[in-house]
């Protein structure tokens, strides 16, 4: 049986435009780890080029496939303009329809997929020791063989930060001073569950710079992870869902209509990146193929927006080292490098140092660090050496998923003094790596807020 | 070009020597699943595709010498491949063969920049041996468009060259030692850290082999020490004569620019489509000069460089402000071959050389041969050397294009040789140019390398079928015929 049934395969045209120059080996994580081709983008596309010429979707090669951590840092590296990105969605859906995978693996992504796009759901996994005793969680790990997949299991503990007692955002927030622009704001589902103070410095930013801040209640999840993972039809459902959110029902004592918002803001890579493809994965939707397009460019990274209008809110000096991460999904899914980096640089005081190896993933990469728990490991430690390295006081870093990965490495690395509070959760480096210099964490928009309100430093981190 | 299929006695025997070969690297290092070891089919050159029987992954240099003992002791060949960078399909594997794959030996051994010396692992990627050296002030000078991810190894076999080796050399100037996994599967060593090692020149012997005399499992490369200041500037012409003659000039007043690289047209719209670099509009052709070195010969020569360039009708110059600029510069050079996929659907990159004064009338020629050939070709090349990478533009699904864009290709090369330069300046000739050899050299020329190659490796294991036209039989002294050979007389091989 051909690797590919019609249903959207990878498309030969751009399968076509790579010239196996290689550029793209360097930057690739799974490369870096192993140096084999077939776990590079060069040999991913290779792989379906030969599915499109009638191999069969075979065990080896779905895994490699797996392996990709979709971070599209490849498709950075291309002098070709190769999109990688749209090739590997194409591929993933296929395999997600077509080949049957093993029962466990089955049970642990179901279990995963039951979980993450619920941010109450998630909210259960409060801290290492309350996650794994949340009753939810816990029958639903007994239910699904979850326990059997001990090492996901350990990497999901590990990654998960104590929580904060939620935030509640109210539905409208009016700007302060003269109203700039009307923002629809997206909360995420790991953003709002794990990072909660996070939405609420982001709403608190954009209201100082003159935005009219909308916050649907009826919001769930974007449909990101999902789409990720080649759950193509879960994934539309989530994002007609979410459509409607954002463009129905009285809203804080106003009628919206995704019409009436000049953008929506979105503070989570991963989640900006897929909705700014929502025109994409509705295409073929006659009911929502016109909003989704029109959504999908009103979409703005936080730091993005705020760099379009300019800042009017004045910032106070944070007399504070930070080195800047890379989200994939900001950097390589959404080009978004400078914006992030000349927010933070107009903060008087503030030191900006950028961390080695800036291109590569930190190993999150959505849920893949839970179905692939070692060679995240490797990738995250890899990357905290490198954030250590900088020698900066504070991590800033615009995804939750990255948050996570990073502060589980960094305590990894040395031995935890911290309580990772929401959003800040703070480690000791390893002294030989760092000179005993503990290192916080923190979203840029903590970073901004933090400046514009005036706080000490020791707000963050 | 597809894959032969096996024989059944070479199954079994590549069967026997994959459960040989699990035992040395463990099962995960041997490939043999055929989805996985297809990825391995071709390099930087896409256009030739064999399957390899096995990929196997050393990690170091006694296991890359029990792989190639078990091949030799097998009869089995073998190819060696880095990153798989190669543009003349050097490491092309071989279909009952076995292809060693470096990229798992990427260690670098020893940094010792006060000795101006590095050891590392052949697989190390060229710009990690700079980035490497760099905080001590040094850096490794030979740097191939595709620095970013092309292995020393894969430098060394091909003598690789970059826009920087007009002032300090190719490859062979920068390694002053190896060591090999002979054809045999014995570790030596050739060369050393010295400068020079007495005795024959073997070390200069394997530098630019292509993988025919064994496999290098380290290397010891020269560290340069960083130039105290460097200075980059983009002159915009109207026409590659103008660009070309403005070079001229330059070398003729005695300057030696780090670097002088030129793009015409064709080249810089593809440049501006992948990474867009900003070039002058309207640029018929553009150079880049850089000059490197003590700070107040560099001024001084830069103004020259300037004022030679507006003499020779340069209606632009920029010169790099920051490294950020120059690094913008270089970027529309670096990324121009793999950016020509943004302007046409398929192409070739050809390797020539040619005595840089002869640069405006190849030039056109170029042109004509693209003309009379009905495909598009872009230039790029450095043009301080005279070392041309013409690009041949084609529709590999356009009736007949292809191999019109290959005649053309071919026309090049002729012209090259015509002018008095070569059919490769740095690509190699692997197996791609492996049939023009006769054009540039006598039979007798031929059969003298071959002596050396017979001489590392007498039954042609490594890498067969790459360099040389005809496979040739070894042991038997030149001239001397005394009754044909079987395979002689079968026409696969000739004696000398
Ligand atoms: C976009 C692009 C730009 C390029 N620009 C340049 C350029 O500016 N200058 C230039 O010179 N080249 C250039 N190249 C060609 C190529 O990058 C070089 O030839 C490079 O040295 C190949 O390195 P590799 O590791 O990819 O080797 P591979 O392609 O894997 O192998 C090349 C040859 O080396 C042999 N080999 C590999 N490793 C070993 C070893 N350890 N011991 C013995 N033999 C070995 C192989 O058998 C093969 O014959 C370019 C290629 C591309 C795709
Ligand atoms: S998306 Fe990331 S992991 Fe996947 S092939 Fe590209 S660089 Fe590699
Ligand atoms: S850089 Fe682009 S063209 Fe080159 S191998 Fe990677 S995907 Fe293909």
């Amino acid at each position: 049986m051909a690797a590919f049934d019609d249903d959207h395969p990878p498309r030969a045209d751009l399968i076509n435009d790579c010239v196996h120059c290689g550029f793209c080996l360097p930057t690739c994580p799974t490369y870096a780890l192993w140096g084999e081709e077939m776990d590079s983008p060069r040999g991913r596309i290779h792989l379906m080029s030969q599915g499109l010429g009638g191999e069969p979707l075979s065990d080896s090669m779905v895994t490699h496939f797996d392996r990709c951590l979709g971070c599209l840092a490849c498709v950075t590296a291309c002098p070709s303009g190769v999109r990688y990105d749209t090739l590997i969605a194409d591929t993933r859906q296929q395999v997600e329809r077509r080949h049957p995978r093993p029962l466990r693996d089955r049970a642990l992504r179901a279990a995963i997929f039951a979980l993450f796009p619920y941010p109450r759901r998630l909210r259960l996994l409060r801290g290492p020791l309350r996650a794994y005793q949340a009753s939810g969680l816990r029958r639903l790990v007994g239910r699904t063989g979850l326990a059997r997949h001990a090492p996901t299991l350990a990497m999901m503990e590990s990654l998960a930060p104590t929580l904060s007692r939620p935030v509640r955002l109210p539905e409208r927030i009016p700007p302060r001073g003269p109203r700039r622009a009307v923002v629809g704001m997206l909360t995420g589902c790991v953003q709002s569950a794990f990072f909660p103070d996070v939405n609420a410095a982001t709403a608190r930013v954009l209201a100082a710079e003159g935005c009219e801040v909308l916050i649907p209640r009826t919001q769930g999840c974007c449909g990101a992870l999902s789409v990720h993972a080649g759950r193509r039809s879960e994934a539309r459902a989530f994002a007609r869902a979410l459509i409607d959110a954002f463009s129905g029902g009285d809203l804080g004592h106003r009628d919206l209509d995704h019409r009436d918002l000049d953008y929506l803001v979105v503070n989570a890579a991963g989640c900006g990146s897929s909705l700014k493809e929502y025109g994409e994965l509705l295409a073929d939707d006659p009911a929502y193929a016109e909003r989704a397009a029109a959504l999908s460019a009103r979409v703005r990274d936080l730091s993005e927006l705020l760099v379009e209008l300019g800042p009017v809110a004045p910032r106070h000096p944070l007399p504070v080292t930070v080195a800047y991460h890379d989200a994939c999904h900001l950097a390589h899914g959404q080009g978004v490098r400078a914006q992030p980096r000349a927010l933070l640089r107009a903060i008087p005081d503030l030191e900006l140092r950028e961390i080695a190896d800036p291109e590569l993933c930190c190993g999150s990469a959505g849920v893949w660090n839970l179905l692939n728990p070692e060679p995240a490991r490797q990738l995250g430690e890899r990357k905290a050496r490198d954030v250590l390295a900088t020698g900066a006081r504070l991590l800033v870093t615009a995804n939750p998923g990255c948050l996570m990965q990073i502060a589980a490495a960094v305590r990894r690395l040395g031995s935890a003094t911290g309580d990772s509070t929401t959003g800040r959760c703070s480690a000791a480096g390893d002294s030989s790596a760092t000179g005993g210099v503990a290192i916080g964490l923190a979203h840029t928009a903590q970073v901004l807020d933090a400046s514009i309100r005036g706080l000490p430093v020791d707000a963050l981190g | 070009m597809t894959a032969t299929s096996m024989t059944a006695t070479s199954t079994t025997a590549i069967g026997t020597l994959a459960a040989r070969l699990r035992t040395v690297l463990g099962t995960d290092r041997v490939i043999s699943d055929r989805q996985e070891l297809r990825t391995y089919e071709c390099d930087g050159l896409a256009q030739y595709r064999v399957v390899p029987a096995l990929v196997v992954f050393p990690h170091t240099a006694a296991e890359c010498a029990a792989v190639v003992k078990a091949c030799a002791a097998a009869g089995v060949p073998f190819v060696a491949r880095g990153s798989g960078t190669g543009l003349s399909g050097g490491a092309l594997p071989h279909a009952d063969g076995v292809l060693i794959v470096t990229a798992q030996m990427r260690r670098i051994l020893e940094l010792a920049p006060a000795d101006e010396r590095a050891v590392v692992e052949p697989g190390v990627i060229n710009l990690q041996v700079t980035r490497a050296a760099t905080p001590a002030g040094y850096y490794y000078a030979p740097d191939p468009s595709s620095q970013q991810i092309c292995s020393i190894g894969g430098n060394v076999a091909e003598n690789s060259g970059g826009a920087h080796c007009l002032k300090y050399g190719f490859t062979t100037n920068h390694v002053t030692g190896v060591e090999i996994v002979t054809p045999d599967g014995d570790l030596v060593r050739l060369g050393g850290r010295a400068p020079d090692a007495p005795g024959y020149d073997l070390l200069g012997a394997f530098v630019g082999s292509e993988g025919t005399l064994g496999i290098a499992t380290e290397v010891t490369v020269r560290l340069v020490r960083l130039p105290e200041t460097v200075r980059t500037l983009l002159a915009a012409f109207d026409t590659t004569d103008a660009a070309g003659a403005a070079t001229s000039a330059i070398i003729g007043a005695g300057v030696v620019p780090a670097a002088i690289e030129m793009m015409d047209a064709l080249a810089i719209e593809a440049a501006e489509a992948a990474v867009h670099c900003d070039y002058p509009a309207g640029a018929g052709a553009v150079l880049i000069v850089e000059l490197d070195g003590p700070a107040a010969d560099v001024e001084a020569q830069f103004v020259a460089v300037e004022r030679l360039c507006r003499d020779n009708g340069a209606f632009e110059i920029r010169i790099a402000a920051d490294d950020a600029e120059r690094a913008l510069f270089w970027k529309g050079r670096k990324s121009a071959f793999a950016a020509v996929g943004r302007i046409s659907p398929d192409y070739i990159v050809q390797d020539g050389v040619i005595p840089r004064t002869a640069l405006p009338d190849v030039l056109r020629r170029i042109g004509e041969i693209a003309a009379e050939h009905g495909v598009r070709i872009a230039n790029v090349f450095h043009a301080g050397d005279g070392n041309l990478h013409p690009l041949v533009l084609f529709d590999d699904a356009a009736d007949g294009q292809a191999a019109r864009a290959e005649a053309a290709s071919g026309a090049i090369l002729d012209l090259c040789i015509e002018y008095g330069g070569s059919i490769t300046g740095e690509h190699g000739v692997g197996v791609d140019k492996a049939k023009h050899m006769p054009r540039m050299f006598t039979a007798d020329d031929l059969d003298t390398m071959q002596l050396v190659r017979c001489a590392f490796d007498p039954r042609g294991l490594s890498n067969p079928g790459k360099v040389f036209p005809t496979p040739r039989l070894c042991g038997e002294v030149p001239g001397r015929h005394k009754g044909a050979h079987p395979l002689q007389e079968a026409g696969v091989a000739e004696v000398f």
